[in-house]
């Protein structure tokens, strides 16, 4: 058997070391990447989006979902991704530190990965770690970025359920969010709900639905306070009410 | 620079020390020096930093500890990370670690330990040096 | 000078009838005569009463007591703090024996987070940064022989303090003290923990909860305890500036204070029992400016901002350290220098009290020899050099008056950034102070690193050095030993009384109630600090840091 072939064979049996070597190799575009890739069939999980601007609660979120399914009993993988320098080219990825409380649970498994600035580049990468998650069996993946780079918003194309997360206080900034990522959105998660401003950030919200049309996808809104777990489970709920009208990958 | 292989790094620290001055420090001169470091934050166990290493793939473990717990809590993170398969990762320690400390616990699978007032660019260097 | 008649008169005389300055005279040197206070010649008193002031007059720009050091020297108060509570209650004894006029309790780490020794991840903590309490009888111990009636003692305590300090009371009650007399400090400054030194235990909310309790319980039953240290000190440790330093720990004063007045409490008693601890870094010149620039800033945000009228609620009261992260491993007896110097510059700064470094601080806790030096440093400083027989010497100087407006005027732009913000919680929640701090500390270390910033024997002046200084080792069995202590006292309490106890403080911690009654009750019963705080933990939630990097 090919060193390739005893990897895949260890990504199936959710071996986590064989799981993270394997999206390593993808990652720096090792040349037996391409045939790992075709030994691992993708068993079609779904991949939930998180995305927004820095500060507004993603990775506490994503922490609260990751509490909510497991105690589900199901299997997460989660790929948090977070912009590299320009000038550097180095990262510091530090959204692991607030699913710390799952560092140890088996049933979930978090890689972290920088964007490395390349146009294009980052989603080849990360649409290969969703694969290796997938294949190796895990009932759901996340995947977290900032959505205010282009690659960024190219990542969110890969999930079946965009959730765009926003706090009250941006609703002018809502324009700086990168073109194209207000309308992939499938929820709009309006979190901190309980400071002030939610109201109007809801609002302003619900306008642009209304006049970009995309109701017609019957995005949601949903509003959470991250930090004290409110709201997860309608937000749980919305994700598999999307699930169900969508056809999964 | 996309497909190039970056040099990746966890930085940790372990146990209940709270001082993380040191920690982000290089966390940042690490990622100015073109690595990915990911950064786990305070109260780690052996268990959790050995699963996080594991999961991230990376090349280094940087472990900084001022309480004085190093004796126990080090050579516990190496074997932690046998366990999880990470064997062959580089295992770095930095804070208040007395020089005889310090020789005891490079026979027991640390690969450097660097005292208060070590300039990073040693650090940066020491890494590039042996990680290709 | 009208104003200087007017002090003397009204502040001066009667302080003097009632404390004599330390000699009848006090003489340099060279045996010249001393004043006790320098004032300028020139008749622009107007903006020196309004600026500067005399001591123990507001703004105290230039002291809080109108006598200062000729009245009483700063209380040499060192930390210590290691291994068991036998081991330290030696420690204590030894610098008593030795001179020191106050104690200051080092706690090890899984009793600043409120948890056993016992507990998983208190493995290889014990004992290690400071001494291991799990419960009354260890504080006991610690205390053992010294009457805790007839010494002041600072308690380095913050997250777990409501615990904490009611060991020590009950300690007090059991050995026949009367605790309404009882003098000292607990630290007990929560936000710092969250924004330089990470030893939080619940979310801010609640933990600021807890530090009113312990304000309105003191007020009614320890009026002579200092219940909070606001501290600057860490903050700078973690790489601020000294505005910075100055700003963070005001804002956080603020924020204390505000808390203080929505719980009802009278600010003018509150007031008058703050306390801070800030640093004594190495520019002597910008340090002096700094401690005087806080003095004169805190106030007036105590009068213009809270109205308060108590001249001792307007009082900044500190105790100070030198700085932890100016001393090298390399060249260790180059540190006893430093700390000289930074010793110097809290005494010129009019510090209450003062705690010095011992020269082997980076490679470990410090032996007896190298705590004796650091202890004598400060009796040298007050004995030996004449600052402490004139107040305020440095008024007046061109540089140090102008450092002392540049850093008011730099802080209270922090303070006012800060209130936008919503307040400190707010700033903290957005990772402001985190932020500008972790800035501050990479630039400093980065002009190290380019060599355009000097640190003697670290990148200038090095030597080869072989020589491994003899550092103190804590025994690694003390986990174990603490670990028995606890089954020890478990076996003698009465469990179902204990168990009822705790169960009280769990449903009192859901509502409003001031929790010390309840807190006493259960130290009483010989509940351990794990258990206290785990109840709480249970209701209250464990805070996890928003890393800002």
């Amino acid at each position: 058997m090919s060193e390739t072939e005893k990897l895949a064979n260890g990504v199936k049996s959710r071996d986590a070391r064989c799981i993270a070597r394997a999206i390593s190799m993808i990652e720096c575009g090792d040349e037996c990447s391409g045939s790992l890739l075709q030994m691992l069939e993708c068993s079609g999980p779904p991949v939930l989006g998180i995305t927004g601007a820095p500060g507004v609660g993603k990775s506490t979120l994503a922490d609260a979902l990751i509490r909510h399914y497991r105690s589900m009993d199901k299997t997460i993988g989660v790929v948090a991704v977070d912009p590299s320098s320009p000038i550097t080219g180095g990262a510091v990825l530090g959204d692991r530190v607030r699913m710390h409380r799952h560092y140890t649970d088996e049933g979930v498994f978090i890689r972290s990965m920088a964007t490395r600035g390349a146009y294009g580049g980052l989603a080849p990468a990360s649409m290969g770690a969703i694969k290796v998650l997938s294949a190796a069996g895990y009932d759901m993946i996340m995947v977290e970025t900032v959505g205010v780079g282009q690659s960024e918003v190219e990542i969110m194309h890969l999930a079946d359920v965009v959730s765009l997360v926003l706090i009250p206080g941006m609703g002018d900034s809502i324009q700086t969010l990168k073109a194209g990522i207000m309308e992939i959105a499938d929820v709009f998660v309006l979190n901190k709900a309980d400071l002030n401003g939610i109201d109007e950030l809801e609002r302003q919200v619900m306008d642009f639905i209304h006049m970009s049309g995309i109701n017609d996808n019957g995005s949601m809104i949903i509003k959470t306070v991250a930090s004290k777990n409110t709201g997860i489970d309608k937000l749980s709920e919305a994700v598999t009410e999307i699930l169900g009208r969508k056809k999964c990958r | 620079m996309g497909n190039a292989k970056k040099i990746k790094v966890l930085v940790a620290k372990p146990g209940l020390d709270g001082h993380d001055r040191g920690a982000k420090v290089v966390a940042r001169a690490l990622s100015e020096a073109g690595m990915e470091v990911i950064y786990t934050g305070l109260k780690q166990t052996p268990a959790m930093i050995a699963s996080a290493a594991a999961q991230e793939d990376v090349d280094v473990v940087g472990l900084s500890i001022l309480s004085g717990a190093h004796n126990e809590i080090l050579p516990e993170i190496v074997k932690e990370l046998e366990k999880a398969g990470m064997e062959k990762t580089m295992v770095l320690a930095g804070g208040i670690i007395p020089g005889d400390d310090a020789t005891e616990l490079k026979a027991k699978g640390i690969s450097e330990v660097f005292p208060p007032g070590t300039a990073l660019k040693s650090i940066v260097e020491y890494i590039q040096e042996r990680i290709s | 000078m009208d104003s200087y008649k007017k002090w003397e008169e009204g502040i001066l005389k009667p302080l003097v009838e009632k404390r004599k300055e330390r000699s009848g005279k006090f003489l340099t040197a060279s045996s010249a005569e001393v004043d006790r206070l320098y004032v300028p010649s020139s008749p622009d008193h107007g903006s020196y009463t309004e600026k500067l002031g005399y001591p123990g007059q507001y703004p105290y720009t230039r002291g809080i007591q109108p006598t200062m050091y000729r009245g009483r020297l700063w209380t040499m108060r060192q930390y210590a703090g290691f291994g068991d509570a036998a081991e330290t209650n030696a420690r204590f004894k030894y610098l008593l024996e030795q001179g020191q006029t106050g104690l200051s309790v080092a706690f090890d780490l899984p009793t600043q987070v409120g948890l056993d020794s016992s507990h998983e991840l208190a493995r290889g903590e014990v004992g290690k940064v400071g001494v291991a309490i799990d419960t009354v009888e260890d504080m006991k111990m610690l205390f053992d022989g010294i009457p805790l009636d007839k010494v002041s003692t600072s308690m380095t305590i913050n997250s777990s303090c409501a615990v904490v300090m009611a060991m020590y009371v009950v300690t007090a009650e059991e050995q026949g003290a009367d605790p309404s007399r009882l003098a000292g400090t607990v630290q007990n400054d929560i936000l710092k923990e969250y924004i330089a030194r990470g030893t939080y235990i619940f979310p801010p909310r609640p933990s600021m909860r807890l530090v009113t309790d312990i304000f309105a319980w003191c007020s009614e039953n320890m009026p002579k305890w200092n219940t909070i240290s606001i501290s600057g000190y860490h903050i700078r440790e973690a790489g601020s500036t000294a505005a910075q330093e100055v700003g963070f720990t005001l804002a956080d004063g603020i924020t204390y204070v505000e808390a203080a007045k929505a719980a009802g409490l009278d600010l003018e008693k509150v007031g008058g029992r703050l306390s801070f601890f800030f640093n004594a870094h190495n520019d002597l010149l910008e340090e002096v400016a700094k401690f005087r620039a806080a003095r004169r800033m805190w106030a007036k945000i105590m009068k213009e901002r809270f109205g308060v009228k108590s001249p001792r609620a307007q009082m900044l009261r500190f105790h100070t350290q030198t700085a932890g992260c100016t001393l090298t491993a390399r060249q260790p007896d180059n540190n006893i220098v430093r700390v000289a110097m930074q010793a110097l510059a809290a005494v010129l700064g009019g510090t209450q009290s003062l705690h010095t470094n011992s020269r082997d601080e980076a490679l470990s806790l410090p032996t007896e020899d190298s705590v004796a030096i650091a202890l004598r440093t400060q009796q040298i400083l007050a004995h030996e050099t004449g600052v402490a027989n004139t107040i305020d010497p440095l008024a007046g100087s061109f540089c140090i008056e102008d450092m002392t407006d540049s850093i008011e005027n730099q802080a209270t732009a922090i303070i006012d950034k800060v209130d936008e913000l919503g307040g400190m919680v707010a700033a903290i929640e957005k990772g402001y102070p985190q932020k500008e701090i972790q800035d501050s500390s990479y630039r400093y270390q980065m002009e190290i690193e380019n060599n355009d910033r000097v640190i003697v024997g670290v990148n200038k002046f090095t030597v080869e050095e072989n020589r491994t200084p003899r550092v103190l080792k804590v025994d690694p069995e003390i986990g174990r030993r603490q670990v028995s202590r606890i089954d020890d006292v478990f076996a003698k309490r009465d469990a179902v009384k204990a168990e009822k106890i705790l169960s009280g403080i769990r449903e009192a911690a859901k509502g409003s109630e001031n929790l010390m009654p309840l807190i006493f009750e259960a130290v009483r019963s010989r509940c351990s600090i794990g258990e206290i705080c785990g109840v709480l933990r249970d209701v209250f939630g464990e805070h996890h840091e928003q890393v800002v990097l």
